[in-house]
């Protein structure tokens, strides 16, 4: 990793301990706006290894901001984000951060996987071709392997028959699972969803919530933004409720979507159930 | 339908009285069973008469026999040198130079096209300016004008010389030697067409969802990257169509290279009939050969868009292909008043 070399002189010790800390995800104070419009304002968030966060709230609240500023598809105005030992976006260069070069952010984002709501798969390929893309491309492996963990990806989420179909003759179902396959082609540290069941047709939403609850089981670090309250209290063990831009509150799924501390949490999760 | 009892909704049936108590005892009507046999029996087979269509068909095919007849007997426009000169050597040749200035001229147009597009998407605002300010000189100078220039280029630039600056290490020639004919109609029709390309291109590259972009920067692709493996894959589909138009414009602007003598079809054409007054019967020579390509590029140009159009095909979307049947695509460039840069108009 080519950063390291910046990353490993860090002005004190803290700082390095605090580079390679537990959690996997880690949000510090971002705020966002888009022109006049805040989006975010001061947002922290912190995810272990392993764990399932579901990210809830009312619409244009910034939980899909705070996902895209994860993975650095947007850039914060304050504040910083560190993924797996590494700050996102931003190298330390004389205790100051200073935007990376192109590449390395590509390298980083690659680590990050990201499920979109509208799938984005791309039309000109076929599922295969889809998984097999990042590998070849970013992680140069060699493409007959690529295809060979492509295949393997794909049976895995129950598509081992549509291998060779092109994107518009998938169900939208089948199409967030091969998009589930292909951010899980580049091996991330962490996967982050943005609302993946919100353009499904209803019958189709289970197939991919199973696919989702699977690696949840297996143990991958997860940000999950989502309307499905029920589902989120099936499979996460943290509950993050944003309004207005900040972290209302966050705790334990049980107590937040059971118990909840705050008069805004209390009436949002009756509006949604 | 054995059972003829249909029963339609109260609301579409009766006028509300205004009494909630009456609402709720839901009136019925029955559908007479003359109305439902009626349903039921097939369509009359016979096909309505359309009296107007039949009197401006006949117009029509009149007008066009009697020019036909008036072409076909007339012994001044020489169909027998028609005949003798429509496949002779000569024209074969200039033929051969009308499709070689065509392909040559497109390949140097989409290769310039392509690196024009790329250079308008970069970041770079000096790359940028100088693809806008390429677009705007080629496509506002006419490309007749064009033509003259190159071919005269040896006036300012008596020499034209290649080398490593600051060596003596080079390659020098006459202008004039090296600037031929067909060098100056390639560069002409090549540069003013890599103008025309560039649009299509961006159009191309504009219509690529924003969706795309985000998934390739999400699985660690660079901006490059995108751009090789998924922007331009994708424009494919939209620049195909109008860079077929492109193309059999460029195909019917190689007439233009007479100007400068090009030995293409048409100069060919010029010079016969300079010799022997058969204007007209080599014009038609001329435009027999065009008809032929120009027929012969649709055809292509068809089954490449199906053959792009693949992945879209058997889709759940609910569109069915987007590519024109040939015989529209056929009617399209033969139109004779689409001359130029085609647009994609339906007749």
């Amino acid at each position: 990793m080519s950063s390291d070399v910046v990353d490993a002189q860090p002005r004190s010790a803290a700082f390095g301990a605090w580079l390679s800390a537990a959690p996997m995800v880690e949000v510090i104070n971002v705020h966002k706006s888009f022109g006049q419009t805040s989006v975010l304002a001061g947002v922290n968030l912190s995810v272990r290894q392993g764990e399932v966060v579901c990210i809830i709230g009312p619409s244009g609240s910034g939980k899909s901001t705070l996902l895209r500023l994860i993975n650095h598809l947007e850039s914060p105005d304050r504040g910083l984000v560190r993924v797996a030992g590494e700050i996102i976006g931003y190298e330390v260069v004389n205790d100051r951060l200073r935007e990376r070069s192109e590449q390395d952010i590509a390298r980083q984002r690659s680590q990050i996987g990201m499920v979109f709501q509208e799938f984005n798969l791309f039309s000109h390929l076929t599922a295969l071709e889809n998984v097999a893309l990042g590998p070849i491309r970013v992680l140069r492996t060699p493409a007959g392997v690529a295809r060979d963990e492509a295949r393997t990806l794909l049976s895995r989420v129950g598509l081992r028959h549509r291998l060779h179909a092109y994107p518009a003759s998938l169900s939208g179902g089948e199409q967030q699972r091969v998009s589930i396959a292909r951010a899980l082609a580049l091996r991330p540290a962490v996967m982050l969803f943005d609302e993946p069941t919100s353009a499904l047709d209803p019958e189709r939403v289970d197939e991919v919530l199973e696919v989702i609850k699977s690696l949840a089981a297996s143990g991958m670090t997860m940000i999950i933004v989502t309307h499905e309250i029920a589902f989120a209290r099936d499979v996460a063990e943290t509950v993050v409720f944003i309004d207005g831009g900040t972290v209302v509150e966050a705790g334990p799924c049980r107590s937040i979507l059971t118990n909840p501390h705050h008069e805004r949490t209390r009436e949002f999760l009756k509006r949604v159930e | 339908m054995s059972e003829s009892q249909l029963v339609a909704a109260e609301s579409n049936v009766l006028p509300r009285t205004g009494h909630t108590t009456e609402a709720s005892v839901a009136p019925t009507y029955v559908v007479p069973d003359a109305v439902l046999a009626l349903a039921d029996r097939p369509l009359d087979p016979r096909r309505r008469i359309h009296p107007g269509r039949w009197i401006t068909s006949a117009v029509v095919i009149a007008l066009v026999a009697w020019l036909a007849v008036k072409l076909g007997t007339n012994p001044k426009l020489g169909w027998s040198a028609f005949a003798q000169f429509f496949a002779s050597r000569i024209m074969l040749d200039g033929l051969i130079v009308t499709l070689e200035l065509t392909f040559v001229g497109q390949l140097v147009a989409t290769v310039v096209g392509v690196v024009l597009a790329a250079c308008g998407e970069s970041r770079n605002p000096v790359l940028t300016a100088f693809a806008r300010g390429y677009v705007w000189f080629f496509r506002s100078v006419p490309l007749i004008v064009q033509i003259l220039t190159w071919y005269n280029l040896a006036i300012v630039f008596p020499v034209l010389a290649i080398g490593v600056p600051f060596t003596s290490l080079h390659l020098q020639g006459s202008t004039n030697a090296i600037i031929t004919p067909f060098l100056a109609a390639v560069l002409a029709l090549g540069l003013h067409e890599a103008a025309y390309m560039a649009e299509i291109v961006r159009a191309g590259i504009a219509a690529v969802p924003r969706g795309q972009l985000l998934a390739a920067s999400s699985i660690g692709l660079t901006r490059r990257q995108t751009l090789r493996r998924i922007v331009l894959p994708q424009t494919l589909r939209v620049v195909i169509p109008p860079t077929g138009n492109q193309l059999i414009g460029l195909l019917k602007a190689c007439a233009l290279v007479s100007v400068i003598g090009g030995d293409e079809l048409l100069t060919t054409a010029q010079r016969i009939y300079a010799v022997n007054y058969k204007t007209i019967a080599l014009l038609l020579v001329v435009s027999t050969w065009y008809l032929i390509l120009t027929s012969v590029l649709s055809v292509g140009q068809h089954y490449l868009e199906r053959w792009v159009d693949r992945d879209m095909r058997g889709g759940n979307r609910g569109e069915g292909s987007s590519v024109p049947s040939l015989g529209l695509r056929l009617r399209r460039n033969l139109n004779p008043l689409s001359f130029g840069r085609g647009e994609d108009s339906e007749l």
